[in-house]
């Protein structure tokens, strides 16, 4: 897959039947699928080049290790969201599932319940509304925004009933998981969150290019109907993908829960709206079928770095975060827009 | 090829399928031998494509019995139907662009190794199955980077992969061109000497003799018959699709008696020096009421253009209009029907027919455009008109409240042409009416205009399809590059050979 070759050319129409003589190289001349991941890291490295030259220790181990643990939680998120979005769908309720998960397992620590039981459990919390809104989008063909929505009104209103109030965490295992640092060099630590985000990610990797499932994924985002006739098990992919993404929100509102050592029914307001930002300045496309789950990973890491270029700069409020954002998703769909413009 | 005694690898027996609205196929029976290539004829809506998906899983059957190898299925879909051995390659070929070739031929059953996906030996065996058909592409690239008719092969590829034991075509040369056809028959006939029976499906005849060994022939949703195609002839065969012996063909073929049209009276249209930058150069061109002229060209020569300024669709921005001998400004569409003009689409699917309504609303939107937005037609006035052209046209099935787009292309079309002839128009302009239906329904739409005009209907009538415009027009109009060159009265001499050497000469002999 990765080495799948694509010579550019202006997508040309008439027979081709010509042998390429096809022997393989090792360096593929760039294949245009990979130019919006490619634009992202550009962009990644353009703001830690700005960041490095103004700000003193911005390129210090200890603010690129809080890059990745401060937004360890959105990797995971992002990554389910990216299985969605390929197949051309959205899930709007990740956000709420994060915080049900959160609240789940802080009453569930508060009232006496051992990590081994809570810990997987609010994990599957995810997976079970995953699968309510995959039976939805699936079996009664609702548009996934209307699933996905009704989900996250659902999730959000649990989280009321479960945590009125934030409650602290206490339990030790968590405590022991958000206190650990391995450090590696120069004060660049990884956290356990950390490596879970990153495994998280291999595993989708792998699942996404050397699965059949994986590969019907990417199928149903190119067409659907043609997956179907193809054959293909179009019903129990689609279902899948909300299920992947609804346990990784689980888990992703493990690793919250281990960040901030609380569960809080108002955590992740709006986080769903970050996790997709993150996919589309990732390079993915919304309609589904063309983008690389380590382009999701890029685009959690550049909107992490705005956040912490807007720290650093000091003078200015957080709401420039937003204001870049907005900006920098709208530069990334009007150059995706180009790129399958061009392909047609 | 010899003949299979053989036991049926299809056989298919009391087949009913039902629409809303619609029976799309009634006890229909159809058997299909390994090695042989086996077409499926029949009209639009004869049950031809509801047939084969029922084949293939996509639509369960309300009675009778599908055995396949000897063993009765249900099918619950494309992918169980694979599994016994039944692959289809469709029309508008069905793979995935954004994929590359070999995962398009491979998807479903990459090989793995330790639970992963091996994409070498995956890229190998696509490689393998490509060559087996003559297929000589890297399987790296992107399916989009290649044609249509090499797509089609590598779908046929893909259906190879499965293990394929019955291959459906469904109208696969549709798109090609006569060297990609050929490249395609040499595949097919080298899967049938392999024993893969295939089930082809087109509209052309020719290429139905040259490539079938039996057919079976639908009609109106139940079958015909079963023939060795060498023993049916070609009128034969018409014959028994449309199920009278050509009569009404032959019938229009005479009738060359066409109505006289009174040339020295007012034209009802009058276009003077009416062109368009960079859509058609101005021409003149009169349209006497009664009076249909054909217009004659090249795909791309300007035809649909030129129709275009005739009913406001797209202002002229230069010369005049007269409407009945009175200047005219048409700036829209609307503004030609205010003058009775009205246009029929050629591509019906995206621009005419609204499938999602029925076929009595789809009916009516003329009626009601004419009326504007807020004057609804009388449902009375809607019923009598719509049972009136539902029988005057001979639309199938007659159900007023049948969905449109459950209608075959054929029937679709008399639905649009209803929707225009209930607002009484004084001109109707028809856009490649009979492009893509069969031979009954183009000659019941070629009798129907050859009628309107003797009743006094003004027509244009596009058509790519020479004798068909030589057969009813009175005047002819040929265009080429965006120009009308030529304009001729019809009569014996015409000739398609004579608007043939005009469309090629330019007008320059003329």
């Amino acid at each position: 897959m990765a080495t799948d070759q694509m010579t550019v050319q202006a997508s040309g129409k008439g027979p081709q039947p010509t042998v390429k003589p096809a022997p393989r190289r090792s360096l593929p001349v760039l294949d245009r699928r990979y130019l919006p991941v490619l634009g992202t890291f550009v962009v990644l490295v353009l703001m830690l080049v700005i960041g490095g030259t103004r700000y003193e220790n911005f390129l210090s181990g200890r603010v690129m290790a809080n890059l990745f643990i401060n937004n360890s939680f959105l990797i995971v998120v992002a990554v389910g969201m990216t299985f969605v979005i390929l197949t051309g769908g959205i899930d709007l309720s990740v956000g709420a599932v994060v915080a049900l998960s959160t609240c789940i397992s802080a009453w569930m620590f508060l009232h006496g319940w051992d990590a081994i039981i809570t810990i997987p459990a609010s994990i599957l919390v995810g997976t079970l509304i995953g699968w309510i809104v995959g039976v939805m989008v699936h079996v009664f063909e609702i548009q996934p925004f209307i699933a996905t929505l009704a989900a996250m009104f659902l999730a959000r209103g649990l989280c009321y009933v479960v945590a009125p109030e934030s409650i602290p965490i206490t339990d030790a295992t968590i405590v022991k998981l958000s206190e650990t640092r391995w450090e590696i060099v120069d004060n660049f630590a990884v956290t356990p969150s950390g490596v879970i985000a990153l495994s998280v990610v291999l595993v989708a990797f792998v699942t996404l290019h050397y699965t059949r499932f994986g590969r019907t994924v990417y199928a149903i985002g190119g067409n659907e109907q043609s997956a179907r006739l193809m054959g293909l098990p179009v019903a129990r992919t689609k279902v899948l993908v909300y299920v992947i993404s609804g346990t990784c929100a689980g888990l992703g509102g493990l690793l919250f829960a281990v960040f901030a050592r609380s569960g809080y029914s108002l955590t992740g307001v709006g986080m769903e709206l970050d996790a997709i930002a993150a996919v589309v300045i990732g390079g993915t496309l919304l309609t589904g079928g063309s983008g690389f789950v380590l382009g999701s990973v890029l685009g959690v890491l550049v909107l992490g770095l705005i956040q912490t270029i807007i720290t650093f700069e000091g003078t200015l409020s957080s709401w420039w975060t937003k204001i870049v954002i907005g900006a920098l998703l709208l530069v990334f769909v009007i150059l995706q827009r180009l790129l399958v413009v061009r392909r047609r | 090829m010899t003949e299979q005694s053989t036991t049926p690898i299809v056989e298919m027996t009391g087949i009913s399928i039902t629409f809303p609205g619609v029976k799309a196929l009634d006890g229909v029976d159809f058997r299909l031998l390994p090695g042989e290539v086996h077409a499926l004829m029949g009209e639009n809506g004869a049950g031809k494509s509801t047939l084969i998906k029922a084949l293939t899983g996509v639509y369960g059957i309300d009675s009778g019995r599908i055995v396949v190898g000897g063993v009765e299925q249900v099918f619950s879909g494309p992918a169980a139907a694979q599994a016994a051995g039944v692959s289809t390659v469709y029309q508008e070929v069905n793979l995935t662009d954004n994929l590359s070739v070999a995962e398009n031929v491979m998807l479903g059953h990459e090989i793995r190794r330790f639970g992963v996906i091996d994409w070498h030996a995956t890229r190998k065996a696509a490689r393998g199955y490509l060559q087996a058909l003559n297929l000589d592409i890297d399987p790296r690239s992107s399916l989009s980077s290649h044609s249509l008719a090499v797509q089609q092969l590598v779908a046929i590829s893909r259906a190879m992969v499965v293990d394929a034991r019955v291959l459906i075509l469904d109208e696969p040369t549709s798109s090609l061109d006569a060297d990609e056809v050929a490249r395609l028959f040499d595949v097919v006939r080298t899967l049938r000497d392999r024993g893969v029976a295939i089930l082809f499906v087109s509209h052309f005849l020719d290429q139905i003799y040259a490539i079938s060994d039996r057919l079976t022939v639908l009609r109106n949703g139940t079958l015909v018959g079963e023939y060795r195609t060498e023993e049916l002839s070609r009128v034969e065969l018409v014959g028994k699709m449309i199920g009278r012996e050509l009569e009404v063909l032959s019938e229009l073929e005479t009738s060359s008696e066409r109505a006289v049209v009174d040339w020295t009276g007012t034209p009802y249209l009058q276009a003077i020096g009416v062109g368009r930058k960079g859509s058609i150069e101005p021409f003149d061109l009169d349209i006497f009421p009664g009076e249909i002229v054909g217009l004659a060209g090249l795909l791309g020569s300007g035809r649909t253009e030129l129709a275009r300024l005739l009913y406001g669709a797209d202002h002229a921005d230069s010369g005049e209009t007269r409407v009945a001998g009175e200047p005219v400004r048409l700036r829209n569409p609307r503004a030609g029907l205010s003058r009775s003009i009205v246009f029929s689409s050629e591509s019906r699917k995206t621009e005419g027919i609204i499938g999602d309504l029925t076929v009595r609303e789809n009916i009516v939107l003329g009626l009601q455009a004419e009326r504007g937005w807020l004057r609804r037609v009388p449902s009375r006035k809607a019923d009598e008109v719509v049972d009136r052209y539902i029988k005057a046209l001979g639309v199938r099935p007659a159900n007023p409240d049948a969905i449109a787009g459950n209608l075959s292309g054929g029937n679709q079309q008399k639905v649009l042409l209803a929707r225009w002839l209930a607002t009484a128009p004084k001109l109707l302009i028809l856009d490649e009416p009979t492009r893509g239906i069969d031979v009954g329904a183009k000659a019941e739409i070629q009798k129907l205009v050859a009628e309107l005009a003797s009743q006094g209907m003004s027509v244009v009538f596009i058509s790519a399809e020479l004798d068909e415009v030589l057969r009813l027009s009175h005047r002819i109009a040929v265009l080429r590059d965006r120009r009308k060159v030529a304009e001729l009265v019809n009569s014996q001499d015409v000739t398609t050979d004579v608007v043939v050497d005009l469309i090629a000469s330019g007008g320059t002999s003329a």
